[in-house]
């Protein structure tokens, strides 16, 4: 391993893609992204890695470049945020249907109306029903860490499906925290050259992309799900590998104190580390509180999930994006469906909370989980709305 | 004109013997597109990946589990053929600098309709083109949305009868002329810009073999029949193309590095396009008036373009 550095993590993520022997980069500039974007441009400019970088028009064209660049055998990443996530929207589920295993980074933005720059959940939820891995990291090292995995990830046989790395916009990549770096030769014995399935090359001819009529496209679908489930189970050995060399292991559902705790928080992303200090001070005062965190949110790891939370009977869920009009937000709507017929689930007390950039702070976790043992049903509430 | 003398003998040595676009596939009878297609992938040959943006040739070609193309073909969606080519492009030039695939050179083509062109895929494609990928950009333009139903597009001709411009008692067909796509690409300063028209074999694919030599972005606006959309006869698909060109409506032309140059000489006095309007369907709503109206557009746009190959320079 390298020395730990100072860095701003939107920074190390580009350095981390840097690590990576990216072929082609296609990324459109937009806040909190950008400096990922700028960051990949100056290591590409300056030389420093043999790759071409795009420099597109939109975010729509920066996933296609990115497509058509993976379809050739290339290694192909990009970073986009709120709004230039959801201009990608038509193109998502294409590439998870072509296999093609495209790296994305999310730096968590709302999504406009009205516009708001900062963070929360908002922008990857309607992504979620795309066929792309989707995970989330919950601090810099992490954001390292997954960056690089996420390609081993994305193109191995088992798998070849897009990734996207979530990490908070602001909360996370604007800070900066001691990071460590993998050597370039650790990176490399990691992650060696993209063997592609198939390949657009005149050598042998292929036609990619070819339309379903209605008596094959619902087969094309599930094995697309298929595929996604099917996933979970490398992506963990995957992790398993890299905590054999780097000695830091990741999980699907990660936990901090659980065992045993009456009440859980659960949540994603940077949030987790603010709420283990709610945990720890809730301890500290006699309350039986544990955290469960979800890193890997696309395949589902509900075995992983039923394990965290075995014998706990309140699971707190913190929602950062709502489905109107609908069940409650999107976490706390899927983990209730997913949990339906559980004989022993817990109570599942659903907040939407810290919204287009909302401070959530050790307090409010404190104060949610006080809400959450006062309250008689499982309908989902807002907290810290004024009303 | 671009005439070879015994053409009939020479052609068969000059043109590529195999077909990349193989029959067998789904298009209407007459289909100009396919006509185009078929003569412009001769002229690229086999080292070609080609991105296709949805509709016609699309759907006609590649219905899973079967295919059309003998090329590397790839499909993603409709506005973005230019962006996936410029990532072909950029992959493959990525993997061959760096000894991960052959060194050899293969271009990368984006094939799309006049709506994948001049309407939802105008931006990728002026960002590809400024971007300065090495590639071409076909546009297959049959002046409207066919594969959805004869719907207007922009490169729609004015006056013309469509499903979303139909000839009504208060409003009669497209209310606007042809956008001028290759002139906006002229304005990206690429090297190389072309319009073509399978009724002249021959220029078509010499101008597709310059855009292939040509390091850079080219783009070539191919006119493109559709007896369906334009309710004509089907066998006179080669005729209605011939006639587009020698009325000035659609002028044969390229603009090497700005220096606009006609491919095919005009009269004096060309041909009427009474003579053109009233093979179709979609121009049958014209009276007299609206045909002198039709005559002047294209009167005017035409004055415009030899007024642009009689002062534009080369600025290389």
């Amino acid at each position: 391993m390298g020395k730990i550095v100072g860095m701003e993590v939107g920074i190390a993520a580009a350095e981390a893609v840097g690590l990576c022997n990216i072929d082609v980069a296609a990324v459109y500039p937009i806040t909190p992204q950008s400096h990922i974007a700028e960051h990949l441009s100056d290591i590409v400019h300056d030389g420093r890695i043999d790759a071409e970088f795009i420099t597109v028009e939109s975010e729509h064209s920066s996933i296609s470049a990115c497509a058509g660049a993976s379809a050739t055998g290339a290694r192909a990443y990009t970073a986009t945020s709120s709004q230039g996530l959801m201009l990608m929207h038509e193109i998502l589920p294409i590439v998870s249907a072509m296999r093609l295993p495209v790296v994305m980074g999310n730096a968590n933005r709302a999504i406009s109306g009205p516009l708001n720059i900062w963070n929360d959940h908002t922008d990857i939820m309607p992504q979620r029903d795309n066929g792309w891995i989707v995970m989330h990291a919950e601090n810099g090292q992490e954001v390292i860490d997954m960056t690089i995995q996420s390609f081993k990830i994305a193109e191995h046989p088992d798998i070849m499906l897009p990734t996207v790395l979530n990490m908070d916009g602001f909360q996370l990549t604007h800070m900066i925290e001691p990071l460590e770096f993998p050597l370039q030769e650790e990176v490399n014995a990691f992650l060696p050259d993209r063997v592609p399935f198939a390949t657009l090359h005149p050598d042998n001819p292929l036609s990619m992309g070819c339309f379903n009529m209605p008596d094959i496209f619902m087969e094309t679908m599930k094995a697309k799900d298929v595929a996604l489930l099917n996933s979970k189970k490398t992506i963990v050995k995957i992790w398993n590998e890299w905590g054999k060399m780097f000695g830091r292991y990741y999980k699907p559902v990660e936990t901090y104190k659980n065992k045993g705790a009456e009440t859980l928080i659960l949540t994603m992303g940077s949030m987790g580390e603010t709420a283990s200090v709610a945990v720890d001070e809730l301890r500290k005062a006699g309350q039986s509180v544990g955290l469960v965190k979800i890193r890997l949110w696309r395949p589902f790891p509900l075995e992983e999930l039923r394990a965290a939370i075995k014998g706990c009977k309140t699971l707190v869920v913190m929602d950062r994006a709502v489905s109107f009009g609908g069940a409650g937000g999107p976490v706390g709507t899927e983990i209730k469906s997913l949990m339906f017929h559980d004989q022993d689930r817990p109570r599942i007390v659903d907040f939407i909370m810290g919204l287009g950039g909302r401070d959530v702070k050790v307090e409010d976790f404190i104060a949610m989980v006080e809400r959450a043992a006062k309250k008689k049903d499982e309908t989902y509430e807002y907290y810290g709305v004024r009303e | 004109m671009n005439t070879v003398e015994n053409f009939e003998i020479y052609a068969p040595k000059l043109i590529e013997k195999r077909e990349f676009f193989s029959p067998g596939h789904r298009a209407c009878q007459g289909c100009g597109e396919v006509l185009a297609l078929r003569l412009l992938l001769k002229a690229l040959g086999e080292d070609t990946v080609v991105s296709n943006a949805t509709g016609c040739m699309e759907i006609i070609s590649s219905a899973y589990p079967h295919t059309a193309w003998n090329l590397p073909y790839i499909h993603v969606a409709f506005e973005n053929a230019a962006a996936v080519a410029s990532g072909v492009e950029a992959g493959l030039k990525a993997l061959r600098r760096k000894g991960k695939i052959a060194d050899r050179y293969v271009k990368s083509v984006a094939i799309a309709g006049d709506g994948g062109t001049v309407d939802i895929g105008l931006q990728a494609l002026s960002g590809a083109m400024e971007r300065g990928h090495d590639m071409i950009f076909f546009c297959l333009d049959n002046e409207a949305y066919m594969n959805t139903g004869i719907q207007r597009s922009s490169a729609t001709p004015f006056m013309a009868a469509t499903t979303t411009s139909p000839a009504g008692k208060a409003i009669k067909g497209q209310r606007t002329g042809k956008k001028n796509v290759p002139e906006i690409m002229v304005a990206h300063n690429i090297p190389y810009v072309a319009t073509a028209c399978p009724s002249y074999p021959l220029d078509l694919m010499n101008k597709v073999e310059k855009a292939r030599k040509t390091i850079g972005p080219s783009y070539i606006h191919i006119f493109s029949v559709c007896p369906t959309g334009w309710r004509a006869a089907s066998n006179e698909t080669v005729k209605l193309g011939r006639m587009a060109v020698e009325t000035g409506f659609f002028p044969l032309y390229e603009v090497e590095n700005g220096k606009y140059r006609l491919t095919i000489d005009y009269p004096e006095k060309r041909r009427p396009m009474a003579d053109y309007l009233r093979l179709q369907g979609r121009f049958r709503h014209l009276d007299p008036a609206d045909i002198a109206k039709v005559q002047e557009l294209v009167d005017k746009e035409f004055r415009k373009l030899m007024h642009k190959v009689k002062t534009s320079v080369p600025w290389s």
